[in-house]
């Protein structure tokens, strides 16, 4: 298991904290932020949700993200994995872990994770709900916005 | 020279499909590949304001020069998490 994946497969959070979490003894907290696939979205009855990924890409900016992490907590290491594909109601879409000396450091670099990747991982929702399906679009995807980089880690560090 | 035109999510739903291969004359930018998609397909030009663009699986600008070969990515607004 590596700290980044874009993967059809189910995610196991558990199998990623190890990864990161290591057999070191030097972390006081793991903070972990599992996604999950909602059943009520705008007022729409979701069926299920199908995830597209430009997948070279997808990792790239994974890692990118990781980097950015690294460089405002230096001592906090992340992992990420995104699911793509069909997800059934409650099912995992994305899984961080970030693993610190302190729970401060741990939050924030966790919270600013899925900030970014909602900002520049190109992945999009095909949600299916009753009556119909729509593509969502949030964020136009721009990794040197810094206005939208420094938002994410003001979210991050709330 | 030739290029792959990849197109993601409704983009992709909008072309009919998500990989084109398309002749282009040199020298071109992303914005030439652009311009000849939407002479093409005229329902995808809404996603110019809105759209990210790739070379190569690697964020690009529409100013960016496309060589033979090259994958060119056009992208909407993403949605992931």
């Amino acid at each position: 298991m590596a700290a980044v994946a874009v993967t059809a497969d189910p995610l196991d959070p558990q199998s990623l904290t190890v990864e990161i979490a290591g057999s070191g003894t030097g972390d006081g907290a793991i903070a972990t932020f599992v996604g999950l696939v909602r059943e009520q979205n705008q007022g729409r009855r979701v069926s299920f949700l199908d995830y597209e990924a430009y997948e070279p890409l997808a990792v790239r900016a994974l890692n990118r993200i990781l980097d950015e992490a690294r460089q405002s907590w230096p001592t906090t290491r992340v992992g990420v994995h995104h699911r793509i594909g069909r997800l059934e109601l409650g099912e995992a879409s994305i899984v961080i872990v970030a693993a610190s000396a302190h729970r401060g450091d741990a939050f924030a670099a966790c919270r600013y994770t899925i900030e970014r990747v909602k900002q520049i991982v190109p992945i999009w929702k095909h949600e299916h709900f009753e009556g119909g399906d729509v593509w969502l679009e949030g964020a136009t995807a721009d990794p040197d916005d810094e206005a939208a980089r420094q938002a994410a880690h003001r979210i991050a560090c709330a | 020279m030739r290029v792959t035109v990849r197109l993601f999510a409704r983009l992709r739903d909008l072309a009919g499909s998500g990989e084109l291969v398309r002749e282009v004359t040199g020298p071109a930018t992303v914005q030439t590949v652009w311009k000849a998609l939407i002479a093409e397909m005229p329902a995808l030009q809404d996603y110019e304001r809105t759209m990210s663009v790739a070379v190569n699986a690697d964020y690009s600008k529409m100013s960016a020069t496309v060589s033979d070969g090259d994958e060119v990515a056009f992208l909407p607004p993403v949605s992931g998490g």
